[in-house]
Parts: C-alpha cells; structure tokens; sequence
C-alpha cells in the first residue's frame, strides 16, 4: 500500500471503530445509565417508572428496623425536606450508620417503598457523595423558607 | 527545624528545575554546547534537593511530628512502623511529593544511562522534563505544601485512613506512580524530536526501553491496586471501573499501543506521527488521571480529596502541556511521513488493528468515566455509569484484539508471502479450540457461547505465544536462540492468555451470597461446606475487632480455616471488614462478616472465585515479559549501532 492509501486506512478503521462501539455502547447505555433522583422529586412522582435509578440523603435517627437474626433491613432516607422507606436484604456498608449521607440504587414499588439492591455508604465518614450533598443543600435552603412561610411543605402525589 | 529544611530543599529544587527546564532548551536551539551542559548538573542537583525534601517529611512522620499539619492528619502515635513509613504518600501533598521525586529520578536515570546519545537530544529531553518538574514543584509550594505547620500541635495524630494501612497499598501508589510518571519520559523525547524536526528509526529505538519501563511499572502497579482492593474494600471484587482505576488504566491502554506503534517506527520508519500522538496522548492521560483524582469532580471511593483551587491548577497545567505539544504536532507532524509503504497481509497491518482497537478501548473507557460529568454539566441530570456498561463496551474492542494477536505475532513485516495460518499455528489453534470448548463444560458443568469465546482466546493466545520459544528450545545446537525482544514479547502475550483465562472463570463461575450464620452453624456454598466455629474478641495494635474462626471442607475433607475480622479502628472509630479468603492455586474461598444481626447471628458474605489468581498472575507475567524486552542489547547501543531483523 501506498502511504496515502495508508492513511486512509488507518483513520477510516478508527472512525469505523469508534462508530460500530459508540453505536454499540449506546444501546447498552440505555440500561446501564442510572439517573441520580432527589427525595423531593420521587415523593412528587417524579422518577423513572420503568427502571433503576439511584437516591440520596442521610439516614434518618432511629427509622433502621432490622427483622431479628435475618438480612432484612428498612429504613428512612431524608434530603431534610421530604422523607423516603428504604427496604433491602444482604450486607450494609461498614460505614452505613443513622445520621449518615448513604446512596442507594434500586426502584420504587408499588407500596411506595424504595427497594434497594445496591447501598453505598463513603469510606470516609467526613467525605459524603457530592450529588448527596448538593441535594441536601438544596433542601436546607427550602426548609429556611418554607418555615419563614414562602413554601409548602413535602407534598406527596 | 527539618520540616524548615525540607521546605527550603523544596524551593531550592524549583530554581534548579526552572534552570534545567530553561538553559539546556535554549541552548540545543542555539546548538551552545555550554548551556547544553547545565542540564546534566540541574537535574542532579534538583534530584538532590527533592530527595532531601522528601527525606524530610519521612523524618517527621517517623519522628510523630505532629506540628506538621499533613503528619498530624495523616498518622498517629501508634501506627506501626512500616505505615509510618508509607503514610507519606498517603494523603494528597505527600503524593504529589512522590511524584516530584519520580520525575526527577526519571530525569536522572535518563541523563545517566543516555551518555552516547546525541546532546542536542538529550539536552532536550530533559529540559523538557524539568519544565514538567517545574510546573509540578510550583503547584506543591503554591497549593498544597506538606511542610505547613500546625499550631498549638496536638498531642496525637488523625490516623492513616484505615483502608491504606494494608501491605498492598505499601507498594500500590509508588509503583503506579512509576508508571505514570514514567510516561512523561516517552513524551519528553516526543517533544525533543519535534522541536528538532528530526524523528527517524533511531530515535524509536531510544524511547523504546523507556516506554517499555513505564509500562512495565504502570501493569505491577495497577495489579497491585486490583489486588488491593480485592483485600481490603471487602467484598470481593477485583476490578470496579471506579474512575480513579480507570484514570490508571487509559494511561495503560494507549502505553500499550505505544509500544506495538515504536516497533513499527524502528523497524521500518512508519506510523511516525501517530506515534507521536500516542506519546502525548498517553502522558496527557496520566495528568488528567491526577486531575480526577485531586479535584474531586468525580465520585470515587478514592476521591479523598475536594479542594476546587487544587483541582483548577491542575486543570490549567494539563491544558498548557496538552496544548503546548499539540500546537508542536500540528506544526511538525506534516513532515515527518515515510514513502515506505506495507502489504494487507503483513505484520505492520495487525499492528495497525492493534492500536486502532486498544485506542477504540481507551476512548469507550473515556467516554464512560467522563459521561456523567458532562451530563451534570449539560444540566440533563445526574448519572451515574455502572460496571455493566464498561464490561459490556470494553468486551468489544478487546476480543477481536486478543483473536488477532496469535495470528499477528507470527506475521512478516511488508509482506506476508504464505498463509496467514501457517503450519506451526495450527496446533496451538487446534487446542485452543478443545480445551477451550471443553473445560468450561468438564470442570465448571455448563458451557456457554461466550464462556467458550473467552476461554478459546485464552488457550489460543498462549498456544501461540508459546510457539516462538518451543522452535527456539529445539533447535540445532549452534543456531542462534531467540533475542530478548522477540522472547520478551512471547512471554508477555503469554501473560495475555492467563488473564483472559482468569477474567473468563471468574466471570462466568463466580458464586457469591449473602447469608445470616450463628456460631456452630453450617453453610453449603459451591460445593464446599462453611462452618463459623468461633466468634471472639481481638486486640490489634491500633485497632479493635471481632474475629470469625470459619473452617471450611470440601466433600467433608478440611482445606482450610479463615479469620474474617470487623475492625473498629480506635482513632478514626471507622469499622472497616477485613476479609478472610482461603487461597488455592485454582480457587479463592472468600468469607466477609457482615453486621451483627440480632440473636447472635451475622450476616457473612461468602464467595467461591475460581481462577482469580490468574488475573493478577497474568498481569505479573506480562510485566516480566516486558522486562525480557528491556534486556535485549540492542537498546544499549550507541547512537551509531544500526541493527535490523
């Protein structure tokens, strides 16, 4: 071949191969691609009906039930404004505690509970998942206002 | 006084990195033999002050100097000696340190084993060098000095982040570190050869062994890490597409395709341009995988720290270096093209292949570590990209690549006259296809398409590997054996094969559950029978935990007891699980408590891995493999040496 053919070559292969594996990998994208949802949206119905997706906020005080001797779990996740019933069955995180910025994935049910198949608590206790963080950051600036009277408080659908 | 001494060694090694970066440079333009020198003597000494800088923060971590605010939060009284140690590098200032010293012993290296080496190119290369070392040593005294005092100091330190106190992070981060650091040699003789506009075969065979070397280090060191958080995140996994893991391995990707694209460039003068690209592609990876790791914009469990002026500063250097040599390509690379031209059918095509599907590899690996980013920039929402995808998308380019490489090994350069499947390959294929057919269903009991796809690759790979050495051990005595280049490159596609082979069983066989367990209970998994004997009480030198005593049989025959611990660390009050995992040549038996469930029962995650050692055994060949290379003679020459094969 000569050089030029060769060029060619090569840079159509690339493009061909980045086509063929992005064209690929979109379609997987599409089950693979977990939207992270405030509480607030969730309680206000608005999340993903079909799929997983991920949630966020901190553990509220005392709401962890744990049946005696068995892996079933529940408890309540808060972004500070509206409150979500998280069940799930299987090992928690070491750093998993009342109090604590926690993610979890999975989907809602019909109950309206959150059922988790996946938990992730940060290795460190003074690091939280910055989407956590900006969710609650939001929300503290609501609860400043709605107890100054400006907004309503969570309104479940 | 020494964190003083250290600090000041610090500044004194920037103006020595700063003449380094600046005479040697000017003077190989103005070709000033005198100004050429200085670059020998800068980077000796620079090396000197850094070593003595990093000297110093070991002396007060060993020391307990806990008036140093980085040593404060980042060790205590009664952490053992060997973390103390290592606890340098564990927080940011202290690994951005480490870094400093590996560039400037990288320099070193280079000014001492380059001394037959034209010295305008030389003095090039590091001058280059000592302007990356420049812009690293402003970025450690501006943002994020580790000499900072801490005033009144406190009696006791912070303690080391639990999860690193582990030997596998003793030898993780330097060893990485190596690697990345390592590249920035490959692509200071890029840059070299463009300002000189001179980049023929010669210089391909000179960065050759270096990019081998940085290679070598970046696969031990990512095994290292890979092996690492099998141990000590706990849960069993080896391999997470974390984006810091990721930011280590595209790196790797591109290095490797650097390497198979500097054969070509030495050995018949093409790809010359491209090979350049690679050079600063793979070196502009490592710093953007500095970058994720020090600002924080990505979610990591490795994410230890969020400081946005830190993660901006690295921003604007990366975009000055990455900008700076692509401004230098643009101008340059139009000239460099050869005349000589290749075959369909010749080793120059496979290798092409190669480095299209390892460089579709790394950019799929881009595109998903930076997707959420530039989701949450876009304002469409917050995502979040799982292993599943990268599984899925990484698969694609690599399989036909692990197909391709038996054939390509044993294929001509310009012109492959004969078959493509010569005789000597058809044994290897012919096995591949049995054995790999056939063990998944025999000792695993099931088979499956893609099982099968995996595991004839593996066998495939290695049968083929195997072919150049089997020749060479059977031939007549006095005919000449095999050079260290071409063993080396058998041994490391190889290492290939086990880990395909690894990755396959354990990704298809593994079998893993959670479990509630009491004391004298029993648990079936696998085929092997868990018994929990004890629950007790231990006391380690900085930590408290309780301990499982888990005996485990296979078909009622004892193989092995493991002690699964839950720590509570008594400075930082984290529980960290310590996994027991009983170790076979073929199998990992891997047990980790969970939470105390009420009743006196545990939860315990117990999982069956087969063949996971291969993974990192494979990686460990690969390495060796390339250290063969590194042995061939040929890099040793001079300048004037001209060898063909």
């Amino acid at each position: 071949m000569k050089p030029r053919q060769q060029r060619m070559l090569a840079v159509g292969l690339v493009a061909l191969g980045v086509i063929v594996a992005t064209t690929l990998t979109l379609r997987a994208m599409k089950d693979n691609m977990m939207f992270f949802i405030d509480i607030s949206d969730v309680a206000q119905g608005d999340y993903p009906k079909d799929r997983n997706f991920r949630i966020g906020g901190l553990v509220v005080d005392g709401s962890v039930k744990r049946q005696e001797g068995s892996m079933d779990i529940s408890f309540v996740v808060t972004d500070l404004h509206c409150n979500l019933p998280v069940r799930y069955s299987g090992v928690l995180p070491d750093l998993f505690r009342e109090g604590q910025g926690v993610v979890a994935h999975g989907r809602l049910g019909d109950d309206g509970v959150f059922v988790a198949d996946t938990i992730l608590a940060k290795h460190d206790e003074n690091y939280m998942a910055p989407e956590v963080a900006d969710s609650l950051a939001d929300h503290v600036k609501d609860e400043t206002q709605r107890v100054a009277g400006k907004t309503g408080a969570c309104t479940p659908q | 006084m020494i964190p003083e001494i250290g600090h000041f060694a610090l500044i004194l090694a920037l103006a020595l990195a700063i003449v380094q970066g600046i005479l040697p440079l000017v003077g190989a333009h103005r070709g000033d033999a005198t100004l050429m020198s200085v670059a020998r003597p800068a980077i000796a000494g620079q090396l000197l002050f850094v070593a003595l800088a990093y000297a110093c923060l070991t002396w007060a971590f060993l020391h307990d100097d806990f008036s140093v605010l980085y040593v404060a939060s980042h060790s205590q009284l009664a952490l053992p000696f060997m973390y103390k140690a290592t606890a340098v590098w564990g927080g940011h200032e202290g690994s951005v340190l480490l870094w400093i010293l590996l560039i400037a012993a990288w320099t070193g290296a280079v000014a001492r084993f380059s001394r037959r080496l034209p010295q305008p190119f030389v003095a090039r290369v590091i001058g280059v060098l000592g302007l990356l070392s420049t812009g690293f040593l402003l970025y450690t005294l501006l943002t994020s000095n580790p000499f900072d005092r801490l005033s009144p100091a406190p009696a006791d330190g912070g303690d080391l982040n639990p999860l690193l106190q582990d030997p596998g992070f003793v030898m993780h981060p330097p060893l990485l570190y190596v690697g990345y650091v390592g590249f920035s040699v490959a692509f200071a003789f890029a840059v070299a050869a463009m300002l000189s506009g001179n980049l023929d075969r010669k210089w391909a065979r000179w960065t050759r062994p270096w990019t081998t070397a940085a290679w070598m280090f970046l696969t031990i060191g990512i095994a290292l890490g890979s092996w690492w958080s099998y141990n000590e995140l706990g849960w069993g996994g080896w391999w997470f597409w974390d984006p810091v893991e990721n930011a280590s391995f595209m790196p790797w990707l591109v290095g490797t395709a650097l390497i198979h694209s500097l054969a070509v460039t030495e050995k018949r003068g093409l790809f010359k341009s491209w090979t350049l690209l690679l050079a600063i592609t793979a070196f502009s990876l490592s710093l953007l995988g500095t970058f994720l790791v020090r600002s924080g914009v990505l979610i990591s469990v490795h994410a230890f720290v969020s400081d946005p002026t830190r993660g901006y500063a690295i921003l604007a250097f990366l975009a000055i270096v990455i900008l700076g040599a692509l401004t230098l390509y643009a101008l340059r690379a139009p000239d460099l093209d050869s005349d000589a031209g290749f075959r369909p059918t010749s080793r120059e095509t496979f290798l092409l292949l190669n480095n299209v599907l390892l460089v579709v590899a790394a950019a799929l690996v881009f595109i998903g570590t930076l997707a959420p980013l530039v989701f949450e920039m876009a304002n469409i929402g917050k995502i979040s990209i799982g292993p599943p995808w990268f599984n899925v998308a990484f698969i694609i380019p690599m399989l036909p690549l692990v197909y391709l490489v038996g054939v390509g090994m044993h294929t001509a350069w310009r012109h492959h006259a004969t078959s493509l499947l010569p005789k000597s390959l058809r044994w290897p294929a012919a096995i591949a296809l049995v054995l790999g057919i056939l063990i998944p269903g025999l000792v695993y009991g099931r088979f499956g398409v893609l099982v099968c796809v995996g595991t004839v690759a593996a066998f495939w790979v290695m049968g083929s590997a195997l072919v150049d050495p089997i020749r060479s051990w059977r031939r007549a005595a006095g005919t000449p054996g095999l050079r260290p280049g071409v063993l080396g490159m058998s041994v490391a596609h190889f290492g290939v094969g086990l880990f395909v082979l690894g990755v396959t069983l354990v990704s298809a066989f593994t079998v893993e559950t959670d479990r509630s367990m009491r004391e004298g209970q029993a648990l079936d998994v696998a085929g092997h029978t868990f018994e929990l004997r004890e629950l007790r009480d231990v006391q380690g030198p900085n930590y408290s935990a309780i301990e499982g005593a888990i005996e485990i049989r296979d078909n009622g025959k004892f193989i092995g007891e493991v002690l699964p611990q839950k720590r509570q660390y008594l400075v930082q009050k984290n529980w960290m699980t310590e996994a027991g995992i009983n170790v076979h040549w073929n199998k990992d038996l891997f047990v980790a408590l969970g939470d105390q469930l009420g009743n006196d029962a545990w939860s315990v995650r117990i999982q069956y891995k087969p063949m996971i050692r291969f993974i990192w055994l494979g990686a460990l060949v690969m390495a060796i493999g390339g250290l063969i290379a590194l042995s061939d003679r040929r890099y040793r020459g001079g300048p004037t040496q001209e060898e063909d094969s």
